[in-house]
């Protein structure tokens, strides 16, 4: 009952410090926005002209980032989008093709149109790795190019268009600026939103642990697709206001020189953050201008840059500014778990029958991984798998996660057939797994880590976290919560709001294991999570792991320290170059012959 | 007219084959896609009126020099944009560090050279006629690329450590091949391939920054269309592809012509990200 209350203090008392801290990250925020918004005081007409061209450019990169920086994806050719919308605007309001339209219908229309393009140049990203999806972009950046050029009845060619001209109060230089000031503070405020959302931890789980991301449920194509709508209509919107502030637009004005612009400022900003690529793009906007024999080289700098932040600072920016993860953590921290949260953390679990294999026949051309498989998973049990290298343990873990799909036989879930390969789905039927190897978001924190888990059981649309209504809210409260109990149950809350990558090693693969507690598993697949582990550990991950299962949860242990699974196991099986070498209680196996000559070694 | 268009389809076809193939020699020596390759063939263009045209080297001289500055900006490709994070686990990185060494090669020459496309100088002193230099040069520095691939990856022994390293990096290293030298050696032969495709093609390219690019874009295609690694593929798609791109230009006007280049490209990469031919650990060559 004290440790029960013990636990509700920290979860309070975390809710606290996030409260506090949100002010924290936001002051430079409010900086920016205070001088922002009092810039027309201090500088003359040509600053206004930068001041708003940084704006222009963040309203894009501030999209892009989400594409670059939280997903990971290398999308180099984003100029595309910006032409596209800068084309799109000027010639409707210019009335090329139709009667002209309103500026600011033009630049709605600009926005559904670069959506829509936005998505048909992320989509190869599902398929395509990194150089490939580079390449791809860079492919659309160029022949949209090309194509504005050639098709002069509505481009004009060579000779160009001119740029909308929006109407009072936005007409005048500094009426204009802060049009596109008030668009890049939106844009500010939605993406920061979507980075502290589910969304942006999934994002970032995609970048850096796609598997873990799938078996939180995380679709890659869903959230992909969504982020690339977003990203193409704000890079649009920018391309329209970019076409106003030249007030003449020709194809030179778009070359790759920008899109190189865009993409290094995010990375001199760093990966996973909104104001390291913010004051990126203010960097680079503004110092060409405070020396003049520099501009013709400004890309060549760029570039230049480029190479010593992948050589020297991969972190860019957000690194250097995030001071509080240098501090030196405690070296003697011990991972004390605490088993009797878990009630808490899972609520009362439905009985969810058993997890059967019936007959699995895998085989890697003419290797036999898995050779005529049974095993049955019950819930509120611990069984054990295994067996020496090679025999086929992960094997199986991968047949049940839907990586591989089994010549024959199958996986049964309370009756029902899995699902080959939807990998995702497996989250919903409350199937959770750790990895061999943890797989983890290191940018991101612990807490975020964990939150990471629980992605699927949040409510709120993306739409909706874009512009943090209500249940966005509620939604981060309840992960929050629930991932600050998790980190309770495996012992690690004091580390919450550590970033993953100072962890130590068996501090990671507790926190794995709490990722997947956030799934409130009716299933929970461990592989190896001794591994690296020092007997103390192991000895509370054995506690663990029997508290989980007495909580309702069937676990299924691949592991090879055999005191570990001697201690938790209800039922053992012993496998032996993917058959099934003996199964039973661990008394049997204790005394199996064939399993104690060749495995035990007794 | 159907003698010019097919003739400057092949040629720049295997403009476009020898990119390719510049790509694959990369990728064979470290499993990494260069962005230098297509700056490779601006740089031959571009070097080439420089020497030649402008400074007035003889034509055989500079011939040697733009190969020889090739293969310089292969070997520091590889020094300074791949070896350093080879060992990175994290995968995207190369693609940064060869994207950044590629653009500042690329606003270097825009900047001292110009950012106009200037004429490349006629090699030899003979009248144009139907089958020009200009069409016949790519061709045969294409067939001799290949020729003399072939010969070095089937008959010697260095050809074959590359080959070994191609296939098995590991492996490779545990038998003692040098593996980081037999890497340097083939990125200096990329490089030698890459300025030899600008230089051939210079006469229809023209010396012109700008070109970095666009070979970069076109003369991936064929690497992705005939399979990662595989010359062979390279060539057929590259061939293919220049006819395509001359044939869509007259008949139907460029705008098609990009369009549809990229279309085939991205839906071919989405149906089978391999290649149309075969697998990513067939032999090479």
């Amino acid at each position: 009952m004290m440790d029960t209350s013990a636990a509700q203090l920290h979860s309070k008392r975390a809710h606290v410090l996030a409260s506090t801290s949100t002010i924290g990250p936001a002051l430079p925020f409010l900086v920016l926005l205070i001088v922002g918004v009092t810039l027309p005081l201090f500088g003359g007409g040509y600053w206004g002209v930068i001041a708003t061209r940084a704006c222009v450019y963040w309203v894009l990169v501030s999209g892009l980032n989400l594409v670059v920086g939280f997903a990971g994806q290398i999308a180099i050719g984003w100029v595309a989008l910006l032409t596209l919308g800068a084309y799109t605007t000027s010639v409707l309001a210019a009335g090329n093709v139709a009667p002209p339209l309103s500026p600011y219908l033009a630049l709605a229309i600009a926005a559904v149109v670069g959506a829509v393009f936005g998505l048909i140049i992320g989509l190869p990203a599902l398929r395509l790795r990194t150089f490939y999806f580079a390449i791809t972009t860079l492919g659309f950046a160029t022949i949209v190019t090309q194509v504005a050029l050639a098709w002069q009845s509505v481009t004009g060619g060579g000779v160009g268009v001119p740029g909308p001209i929006f109407p009072e109060p936005f007409s005048s230089l500094w009426g204009f600026y802060y049009f596109c000031f008030g668009l890049a503070a939106l844009c500010t405020w939605m993406t920061a939103n979507v980075a502290s959302s589910r969304y942006g931890r999934a994002l970032t789980a995609i970048r850096d642990a796609e598997v873990a991301a799938e078996a939180s449920g995380i679709s890659k194509p869903a959230l992909l697709g969504t982020v690339f709508l977003f990203s193409g209509a704000v890079a649009a919107v920018a391309g329209g206001l970019f076409a106003t502030l030249q007030s003449y637009i020709t194809p030179d004005a778009f070359t790759l020189d920008l899109s190189i612009l865009f993409f290094i400022a995010i990375l001199i900003g760093g990966r996973g953050s909104i104001l390291g690529p913010l004051l990126g793009t203010v960097l680079l906007t503004v110092l060409p201008e405070f020396a003049a024999p520099l501009v013709a080289w400004s890309t060549f700098l760029y570039a230049v840059l480029l190479l010593v932040i992948v050589l020297a600072i991969p972190g860019g920016i957000a690194e250097i500014l995030d001071y509080k993860n240098r501090r030196p953590l405690e070296s003697d921290r011990a991972i004390v778990p605490r088993p009797d949260v878990l009630a808490r953390l899972f609520g009362p679990l439905t009985d969810a029958g058993a997890l059967t294999l019936e007959q699995v026949v895998l085989s890697f051309g003419g290797v036999r991984a898995i050779d005529g498989l049974d095993l049955e998973i019950r819930s509120a049990q611990v069984h054990g798998l295994i067996g020496p290298n090679g025999s086929g343990k992960t094997t199986t873990l991968n047949v049940i996660s839907g990586y591989y799909a089994p010549q024959r036989g199958e996986v049964r879930l309370n009756g029902a057939v899995l699902p080959v390969f939807a990998r995702h789905r497996r989250a919903q039927m409350r199937i959770a797994r750790t990895f061999q190897t943890p797989r983890i978001v290191g940018g991101a924190s612990v807490l975020a880590n964990v939150m990471i888990g629980g992605t699927i059981d949040g409510e709120a649309t993306f739409a909706e976290s874009l512009l943090s209504l209500p249940r966005h809210r509620r939604d981060e409260n309840m992960l929050r919560d629930t991932a600050m109990l998790a980190l309770a149950a495996v012992g690690l809350e004091r580390l919450s709001a550590v970033r993953a990558d100072r962890l130590q090693h068996s501090e990671l693969r507790f926190t794995e294991i709490a990722r997947a507690l956030m799934l409130r598993p009716a299933f929970l697949l461990l592989d190896e999570p001794a591994a690296g582990l020092s007997a103390e550990e192991i000895g509370r991950l054995g506690a663990l792991i029997q508290a989980i299962a007495r909580a309702g949860t069937g676990v299924l242990l691949v592991e090879h320290h055999a005191d570990l699974i001697f201690d938790v196991c209800h039922h053992i099986t012993v496998l032996n170059l993917g058959r099934m070498l003996a199964a039973g209680s661990p008394a049997e196996i204790r005394s199996h012959r064939e399993v104690v000559n060749a495995y035990l070694g007794g | 007219m159907v003698q010019s268009i097919v003739l400057s389809g092949v040629a720049v076809g295997c403009i476009y084959a020898l990119i390719g193939i510049t790509y694959n020699v990369m990728f064979s020596a470290s499993r990494v896609f260069s962005f230098t390759a297509g700056t490779l063939g601006m740089l031959g263009g571009v070097l080439g009126s420089l020497f030649i045209a402008r400074m007035g080297i003889p034509v055989a001289l500079g011939f040697l020099f733009v190969l020889a500055a090739g293969a310089i900006l292969g070997i520091v490709t590889e020094i300074v944009a791949v070896r350093p994070v080879l060992k990175s686990l994290d995968q995207h990185l190369y693609v940064l560090s060869t994207l950044a060494l590629a653009l500042i090669v690329q606003q270097f020459t825009a900047i001292e050279w110009g950012t106009e496309a200037r004429p490349f100088p006629r090699l030899f002193d003979i009248a144009r006629g139907g089958f020009d230099q200009q069409f016949w040069l790519p061709m045969l520095a294409c067939a001799a690329v290949i020729v003399s691939l072939e010969l070095l990856y089937r008959h010697t022994l260095v050809g074959r450590a590359f080959l070994a390293i191609a296939e098995d990096t590991f492996a490779a290293r545990a038998l003692g091949l040098p593996e980081r030298s037999l890497r340097m050696a083939s990125y200096a032969l990329a490089g030698v391939i890459g300025a030899l495709a600008g230089f051939a093609g210079g006469e229809m390219l023209l010396a012109f920054f700008g070109n970095a690019p666009l070979l970069t874009f076109y003369g991936f295609v064929p690497v992705a269309l005939g399979g990662m690694g595989n010359n062979r593929g390279a060539v057929v798609a590259g061939l293919l592809l220049g006819l395509f791109q001359q044939t869509a230009n007259f008949l139907v006007g460029g705008i098609f012509a990009s369009v549809a280049v990229f279309t085939v490209f991205i839906l071919v990469l989405l149906a089978r990200p391999e290649g149309l031919a075969g697998s990513a650990f067939q032999r090479r060559v």
